[in-house]
């Protein structure tokens, strides 16, 4: 085979591999994978509705990614976007419940970007928790955010269990719904808010152009390779680490905002539903590419909701979009450079000291 | 509280720190020789899978081939699960070593990939009965005072955790090969100018380590916490990297760190029991926190001015004995030419 028709034919084999290894696992379990893969698709791309609640995943997904491409850009393993998430959801939600409710003659115009801009303060103190961590206390955001999120999900069960727990009582599930008029405009009777998904295009265009044509791209690009020229460029690294960490979770916090004012109407149980944790999985897929990021979480967001029609009609667990999606962006990580697995190991360490 | 209840008490404290004292010690190999494996959520949430369901199953098989007793399927049970953990490993070393790709990533994606695979699998299995490790006191040692009880009234796994923790130990600074397993994770291109096959080590190294996080896996699924549900034992594999990190890298302080978390946990469940009105939420807070705090303890320089105030002459074995540095070659990928 010639080397251009490698090059061209290649990204296929990894999506191959991983179709491959979910349909073993499928039938590992004893279900028709026919069937399955129907109901998968069916759910992702089926009806004009379902295509509505894709883009509904898809808008905290998209918001949760444009933070992690700043964080990324910056050499920071944000993995506690998932609590900043859930931060701004529950700062929403207290604006929703305590202000909303209480106050019902305040207009949604008010309402609406004062939840909005609560959540992103939420959601960036939670992450500057974490950069804090990082900066002055030795503590790897890696393992600083895993307990921050854990912390975040044990707040909401004791919000919901204990202050905002419903009058009726009993249910360990979520608040009593927020009133209309706090909640994001929905089209139809869809999931699906308009105004969210402009917010986060708008967003995604703003941060995308930032990174790459400004001096601050260009700083947090510097952080993120290598802290010795960052340096040499006169950058405070420990100020701009937390501040890009900061602005990450305020994008995440608005994520979580829009997962209760519009997915759904009152603050639950796992409100993030692993959408954060799945947005890191899109940007290393996408490599730190805008573009990418946004394409690729669409096909993951439309995975994710025919993961829920093939819970719904085969009763098979609804962790199968999770696989596919895992097995995609692991083997493109390992294979995704053809020129890695097939060249001998000499030439490839040379390239690699050029690049 | 009597005697003998603290006594049952600290027993149960050992017994249910062994499954995480395999993991730290799994993982402190893996990193020792320069491979940070940071997938251990997700192994050893599919290792306790299918360390539970393989049991299973191979106990039904052998029961109607007139073979009977719990021995054989927790021993094929346990196999499968190292089988997994250190596959698992040798993924994030070969992504490392041959494709030149980020360990922490591949870790990553193995964490939500794995445990997204476990709890596919093993739909169908939760909440059964199925066969366990057996209770085995060791004969006159369980008669010791105190220490019998505490010690020698558990099962084989539990025993030979001990033995694990102690011979690693052993290995690493004690032997020749140990040393140069040290060298490789501190030190790559000085091991590989003596002629020590730096990549050849480290795959060997990892794949042990990460067989010692798929048994600790399924030590929980077949001793400790029996049987299967939807995710469960989620947490425990990163409760299990931030205590590598707190033992400084060392096996026999990473043992004691699992079991100063089997104690917080033991003395947080007293606790709820004693003070039914403090809400739950805040003694599930606890391990979190103390996982932040004890990661800051090691990371910031508390324990340098802990050092200082010290009468001077104790001044440099405490500071060696607190020591926390990591492999200086952790991470990273080392070309061989």
């Amino acid at each position: 085979m010639s080397e251009r028709v490698t090059k061209n034919v290649w990204p296929v084999v990894p999506i191959l591999l991983a179709l491959l290894t979910t349909t073993l696992l499928v039938l590992l379990v004893g279900a028709d994978a026919g069937v399955t893969y129907q109901a998968l698709f069916d759910g992702a791309f089926g009806t004009s509705d379902r295509t509505f609640s894709t883009l509904a995943f898809w808008v905290p997904l998209m918001l949760c990614a444009t933070g992690l491409l700043i964080t990324f850009t910056a050499g920071l393993w944000n993995i506690g976007v998932e609590g900043q998430m859930i931060m701004g959801a529950i700062a929403s939600s207290w604006v929703a419940l305590k202000v909303a409710a209480v106050y019902p003659d305040i207009p949604g115009w008010a309402i609406i970007p004062l939840e909005l801009l609560l959540a992103a303060g939420a959601g960036a103190l939670w992450a500057a928790l974490a950069a804090v961590l990082k900066v002055r206390g030795g503590v790897h955001e890696i393992f600083g955010g895993v307990a921050l999120n854990n912390l975040a999900i044990i707040t909401t069960n004791y919000l919901i269990s204990g202050p905002w727990q419903p009058p009726e009582g009993g249910s360990f599930r979520g608040t009593v719904p927020f009133p209309e008029h706090a909640l994001l405009p929905l089209l139809g009777n869809t999931r699906f808010s308009p105004l969210s998904a402009v917010l986060a295009l708008a967003l995604l265009l703003l941060i995308g152009l930032a990174l790459r044509g400004t001096f601050w791209g260009l700083k947090l690009k510097a952080l993120g390779n290598n802290l010795r020229s960052a340096f040499l460029l006169g950058i405070s690294s420990e100020r701009e680490a937390i501040m890009a960490m900061m602005l990450g979770g305020a994008l995440a916090g608005l994520a979580g905002s829009v997962r209760v004012l519009s997915w759904f109407d009152s603050l639950r149980q796992s409100i993030s539903g692993g959408i954060g944790f799945l947005a890191i999985l899109i940007v290393l897929l996408a490599g730190l590419r805008p573009v990418w990021t946004l394409l690729i979480a669409l096909i993951f967001s439309a995975l994710l909701n025919g993961g829920t029609i093939v819970q719904l009609r085969t009763q098979l667990h609804s962790s199968l979009s999770g696989i596919i999606q895992g097995l995609l962006v692991l083997f493109v990580l390992l294979f995704g450079d053809y020129r890695r697995v097939f060249r001998p190991k000499q030439t490839l360490a040379e390239e690699l000291q050029h690049e | 509280m009597n005697d003998a209840q603290i006594i049952r008490l600290l027993a149960s404290v050992i017994a249910q720190s062994a499954p995480l004292m395999l993991a730290v010690t799994g993982e402190t190999i893996t990193e020792r020789a320069g491979v940070i494996n940071l997938s251990l959520d997700g192994t050893m949430l599919l290792a306790a899978m299918s360390g539970f369901v393989v049991a299973l199953k191979s106990s039904e098989a052998l029961a109607t081939r007139g073979i009977d007793g719990d021995l054989l399927p927790v021993l094929i049970g346990f196999g499968s699960a190292a089988l997994i953990g250190a596959t698992a490993a040798l993924l994030v070393a070969w992504g490392s070593i041959r494709l030149k790709q980020d360990q922490v990533a591949i870790g990553f994606v193995l964490t939500l990939l794995l445990a997204d695979i476990a709890n596919f699998l093993g739909q169908n299995y939760t909440r059964m009965p199925g066969p366990s490790v057996k209770h085995l006191p060791i004969p006159f040692l369980r008669d010791i005072p105190i220490i019998g009880p505490i010690f020698f009234e558990h099962d084989l796994l539990i025993y030979l955790t001990f033995v694990i923790v102690g011979f690693s130990w052993w290995w690493m600074y004690r032997t020749q090969p140990g040393l140069r397993m040290r060298g490789v994770g501190e030190r790559p291109e000085s091991a590989f100018v003596r002629g020590v096959k730096v990549n050849q080590i480290r795959y060997a190294y990892t794949a042990i380590g990460g067989a010692l996080v798929g048994l600790a896996g399924a030590a929980y699924s077949l001793d400790i916490k029996l049987g299967w549900s939807d995710n469960h034992i989620l947490g425990i594999g990163w409760i299990a990297l931030a205590i590598v990190i707190f033992g400084g890298w060392r096996p026999v302080r990473g043992a004691l760190g699992a079991v100063l978390y089997g104690v917080t946990k033991t003395l947080a469940t007293q606790l709820q029991q004693s003070f039914p009105e403090v809400p739950v939420v805040l003694f599930n807070t606890l391990q979190w926190l103390l996982m932040l705090g004890v990661l800051l303890l090691v990371g910031s320089n508390a324990i340098k001015r802990l050092v200082d105030i010290a009468p001077k002459p104790l001044q440099r074995p405490l500071a060696r004995a607190l020591r926390v540095a990591p492999p200086q070659a952790l991470g990273q990928a080392f070309l061989e030419d």
